[in-house]
């Protein structure tokens, strides 16, 4: 017994630490290099240019995929240009069919897909596996459901496809973004171009894959991968009947101006400044987890963050008392461990506008706040930060830092709150928080945010319709009103 | 030399024999289970305890389940179309039943979009209508087509997140007892999906006036069956479903379903 | 206590169910488990217990695993009033604490007179610990007073006796209510809050857990004085117990990750700590044939 009593006072000294908990990757392969995906094949690039891509956490490359240039985004554009012609005609139930098939064999290569996702991009391997990737079959199992019941969709209209369409989307979210863009496109009657952002393709390239297994018809599916200047290509091609970006809204504004007299159709989802609103009465510890996820799920690289609290000054310090507590217990380190929250900033160019703006917080008079955090010596972080004692003239109340770094302000009363929350070009999401009912719906009435959060933050449906007010752009993805951009309703 | 199968009731997801060990052989040459007014209480009772767990799935899990069977039923395209006279037309009937099981997979996750509404009251408050299963649906299977006309009303039903109590085509039970197979190995929790064998004049009086059946779907009924069901149904003031068999609408769907409002006010 | 904060059911489960996600492996696991065996309050509460089962049920808690000195004791054996003597007797030397059930364990439906009587009877037969029941009838009919007033008399009938209130989570109806009963059984004195009788189901779980642990942290907050959490009723497996020591370790801290502040009620539990035990220091899974069952 003496024994045992030792060994409990040892024992009860120690912390309990969480040992390595590594996602396997030995169960498939990363390619060394990619083709590019047009015309149902993978085919080499015109100029035979590759490009690395790096794993963020390491600062390894994984591969090399290749750069479009003109003449390979006229060989998609043309090949999408051909399948149209067959894959409009094709009886709806049929594109449904392809569409399903797409959906289960996501579901059928999620694992590899959420590793894939976690090592070319940084996020955590818990969030790749639960939310990215079954978010994305769920996209292709949504609207592989309305290919064939389009004529429910609008009332009295009868929905014709465009045509192409040309997409661009960014590397926070990878295939949850293809999957938003591709899934509306096809179920539409439409083809496509994509193109991945230039930091994480490789998803894009297993979705290639997935394209071929399910047997897809060439061209309807065309993915070509490259940098700013493909993206343009894309944009700018004639053949493009639709144009479907999701980026900043610095380059969104481009390509708006570059479509000027084109008659092509766009829609934007850009940047954000989300306010996270939480009332004296809310359930204090739900909403605590609602303001990290808001800013800390994916390293705060998400356009709808809740980057700006707005937290009712008569509970402001208990609320930031528990906030403060539970940064301290967030796990910032390898992407690749089950146990990680907060994996690696996606670029060394996204780390140096992080800590440009952290900076500039810290130079107008904001307090800086971050928890004890050891910071992995190679690749790309940025310890979860939060700032107090911010006015709405700082710079980081007011820019998208797209990182984990939250703004605190304080208000008295709702309209106080409301008024702060629009005062900003932007008007992507909102977040509520309070035990009242009547009190969300006022709030969500006056919010000009195109998504808003009562109770919870983050939450994305294939079902629910996604998109910002002013500056942060227009159009819905999800949702029936997801269909729209992809029909010529007339 | 075959193992012949015994065809059997399905019941809370399990095979048994009806409780009357009775049987009949429609076609003069396999023993088909003669289900009895106990079998029906039964499956009811089985429906019923299933129910609330069946309608609070998500509506992507039920499309899911749904379009799992469609994948289990076109696995067995084979087997199905032997069943139903192997002619090119029987194919047909067999790929039929499977896209109305994909179709109507595809309308889980859809129909409040499109039957639901926001009210816009002349008052401030926030008013929605909600469609929500209306609970335990009895099924007089039509006789003919005897796999694709079944499969035609459980699909809306089910899509609705209703459980289902089937009666097959009394003449033609083999493909509706079969299709069973596919509804055990789809996900289905069990007594969702419930399917008895038997003679009409037994068993449609009980399940025309079981009060705890919240809906009744006609289809593979005559017009003598229809009226002393209607009549019995207006004991609980069950719902009397006239589906048309040939037509595949998402108002099929809202046949069986209730539909809901609520209202809150909007105030700081 | 009508002014007690809610809680969002929603938001409870989903933080619960992500901390349920966290890898323990390897050292980490076995430092786990072994801290699971010494926070179990081995349980035995059935009409039909006996001298000789309480007997078989303390030499098991003793000693779990015949033969392998590396494994600790458990915190303490629970057990019915009227075998608390026989459980003293033969933990003497040992230790490991006895916990009875008390007050009209496990409805509490019957008079507080009775309830005072049964605890001091408890206490003069040698128990370390009480766990007792709060009125449910009287707390869902809005009777707070007289919950709270119940809670300080049995406290005061305890002496120096460790007090663990049982608020049984599965008949309150809502988080709001577990979160409002966890504060009234502290204030009135609890040494430990405690989920379940597990008579009743559910029992513990995580969601409810967790809403009791912030609970705790904010009257520690407040008051200063911290009290334990036992969790109860349903937890038969290493996994799940893991899965509490995890709730465990990021909402209260490390302060708490010891048997004076936080227990496990169970009986299947403790062998299979043991078998995963075993599994992680042999690397293969285990069977129950290689374990005394007490």
């Amino acid at each position: 017994m003496a024994i045992t009593k030792k060994r409990s006072a040892e024992l009860a000294k120690q912390v309990f630490e969480y040992a390595p908990a590594p996602e396997a990757i030995d169960h498939f392969r990363i390619q060394p290099r990619y083709g590019l995906f047009i015309g149902g094949h993978m085919v080499e690039p015109h100029s035979k240019k590759r490009f690395p891509t790096i794993n963020p956490a390491t600062e390894k490359k994984l591969a090399e995929v290749s750069e479009a240039d003109a003449v390979d985004v006229d060989r998609a554009v043309k090949a999408a240009g051909r399948a149209f012609d067959s894959w409009s005609r094709l009886s709806p139930s049929r594109r449904a069919r392809y569409m399903f098939r797409i959906s289960r064999l996501i579901q059928e290569r999620a694992r590899e897909l959420a590793v894939v996702e976690t090592m070319d991009g940084g996020k955590p391997i818990k969030e790749s596996r639960d939310v990215d990737i079954p978010l994305s079959a769920a996209h292709f199992f949504y609207y592989a459901g309305w290919a064939d019941k389009l004529e429910w969709a609008f009332p009295n209209r009868r929905p014709r496809p465009l045509g192409v369409a040309g997409q661009i989307i960014p590397w926070n979210f990878p295939l949850l973004m293809l999957a938003w863009k591709i899934a509306p496109a096809l179920a539409a009657g439409n083809t496509v171009v994509l193109k991945p952002a230039e930091t994480t393709p490789l998803s894009a390239m297993v979705f290639a894959e997935i394209c071929m297994q399910a047997e897809l018809p060439p061209g309807v599916v065309n993915i070509v991968t490259g940098a700013g200047k493909t993206g343009s290509l894309v944009v700018a091609h004639p053949g493009v009947r639709k144009v479907a970006f999701t980026g900043s809204t610095e380059v969104g504004k481009l390509i708006q101006r570059s479509l000027a007299g084109s008659g092509k159709k766009l829609t934007l989802e850009l940047g954000g400044k989300a306010a996270n609103i939480v009332f004296e009465d809310a359930p204090l510890d739900q909403a605590v987890e609602g303001i990290v996820n808001g800013i800390y799920f994916n390293q705060g690289h998400v356009c709808c963050a809740g980057s700006r609290l707005l937290v009712q000054e008569s509970i402001a310090e208990p609320l930031m008392e528990k906030l403060k507590r539970r940064l301290s217990t967030l796990r910032l380190g390898d992407p690749l461990d089950k146990n990680t929250d907060i994996g690696a900033i996606n670029s060394r160019a996204q780390l140096e506008k992080i800590q440009e703006l952290v900076e500039s917080g810290v130079e107008e008079g904001a307090e800086l706040y971050q928890p004890e955090c050891r910071l992995p010596g190679r690749g790309f972080w940025f310890p979860p930060t939060l700032f107090t004692n911010v006015s709405q003239s700082y710079r980081i109340a007011r820019e998208e830092i797209f990182g984990p770094v939250l703004s605190v302000l304080t208000f008295r009363t709702p309209a106080e709150a409301v008024e702060k929350a629009n005062n900003t070009p932007y008007g992507l999401s909102a977040g509520v928080w309070t035990d009242k009912g009547s009190r969300i719906l006022w709030m969500a009435q006056r919010l000009r945010a195109g998504v808003v959060w009562a109770n919870t933050f983050n939450r994305f449906d294939p079902t629910s319709p996604f998109g910002g007010y002013k500056e942060s752009g227009f159009g819905r993805e999800g949702g029936v009103h997801g269909l729209a951009p992809y029909l010529d309703m007339d | 030399m075959d193992v012949r199968k015994t065809y059997k009731l399905f019941v809370n997801g399990e095979f048994v024999r009806s409780e009357s060990g009775r049987a009949y052989r429609p076609d003069g040459n396999v023993n088909v289970p003669r289900g009895s007014r106990k079998d029906l209480r039964d499956a009811v009772r089985a429906a019923r305890t299933a129910f609330p767990a069946w309608a609070s799935r998500t509506a992507m899990n039920r499309g899911q389940i749904l379009y799992r069977a469609a994948e289990m039923l076109d696995s067995r395209a084979a087997q199905f179309a032997e069943l139903l006279g192997g002619s090119a037309k029987a194919r047909r009937e067999l790929d039929q039943a499977v896209e109305t099981l994909v179709w109507y997979a595809g309308w889980t996750d859809k129909l409040p979009q499109v039957a639901g509404t926001v009210n816009p009251v002349a008052g401030p408050y926030f008013n929605f209508t909600i469609p929500e299963p209306t609970g335990v649906v009895g099924i007089v299977a039509p006789e003919e087509p005897s796999l694709a006309g079944l499969v035609r009303r459980l699909a809306p039903a089910l899509c609705g997140g209703n459980v289902v109590v089937a009666l097959a085509p009394e003449s033609r039970p083999l493909p509706a007892l079969t299709l069973a197979e596919v509804f055990a190995t789809s996900d289905f929790p069990a007594g969702v999906v419930n399917v008895l064998s038997g003679q009409h004049r037994e068993l449609l009086p009980w399940l025309a006036a079981h009060m705890d059946v919240n809906a009744i779907d006609v289809a593979g009924c005559t017009a003598d069956e229809v009226k002393a069901t209607e009549a019995a149904a207006a004991d609980n003031v069950k719902r009397v479903i006239k589906g048309t068999p040939d037509e595949a609408s998402p108002y099929l769907i809202t046949a069986f379903m209730e539909m809901k409002t609520v209202w809150h006010p909007i105030g700081v | 206590m009508r002014g007690v904060r809610s809680v969002d059911e929603v938001g409870a489960d989903e933080r619960a169910a992500s901390l349920a996600k966290r890898s323990i492996k390897k050292a980490s696991k076995l430092w786990a488990l072994d801290l699971a065996v010494r926070c179990i309050d081995l349980t035995t509460l059935e009409g039909s217990d006996t001298p000789g089962k309480v007997t078989a049920l303390c030499a098991k808690g003793i000693r779990p695993k015949p033969g392998d000195p590396t494994i600790p004791s458990v915190a303490a054996i629970c057990v019915y009033p009227a075998r608390v003597a026989d459980a003293v007797a033969h933990l003497r030397g040992s230790d490991v604490r006895v916990a009875s059930v008390a007050t009209a364990f496990p409805s509490g439906q019957s008079f507080t007179s009775i309830k005072i009587a049964e605890t001091e009877e408890a206490v003069r037969a040698g128990a370390d610990e009480i766990d007792m029941v709060i009125d449910r009838g009287a707390f869902l009919s809005g009777d707070y007073q007289r919950v709270y007033d119940e809670v300080v008399a049995i406290k005061e009938a305890c002496g120096s006796t460790h007090l663990k209130v049982i608020l049984e989570t599965g008949e309150l109806g809502s988080y709001d209510a577990v979160r409002r009963a966890s504060i009234l059984a502290m204030a009135a004195g609890a040494d430990f809050i405690k989920t379940s009788t597990g008579k009743v189901q559910p029992a513990a779980t995580l969601p409810v857990s967790l809403v009791m642990m912030e609970a705790i942290r904010d009257f520690v907050r407040e008051t200063g004085r911290p009290v334990g959490f036992k969790a109860a009723g349903g937890i038969r497996t290493s996994k799940q117990a893991i899965a509490y020591l995890v709730v465990l370790n990021e909402t209260l801290g490390s302060d708490w990750m010891t048997p004076e502040r936080f227990r496990l009620g169970a009986s299947t539990l403790l062998n299979d700590v043991l078998m995963q035990i075993d599994k992680e220091r042999t690397g293969a899974y285990q069977s129950g044939d290689y374990f005394t069952i007490d």
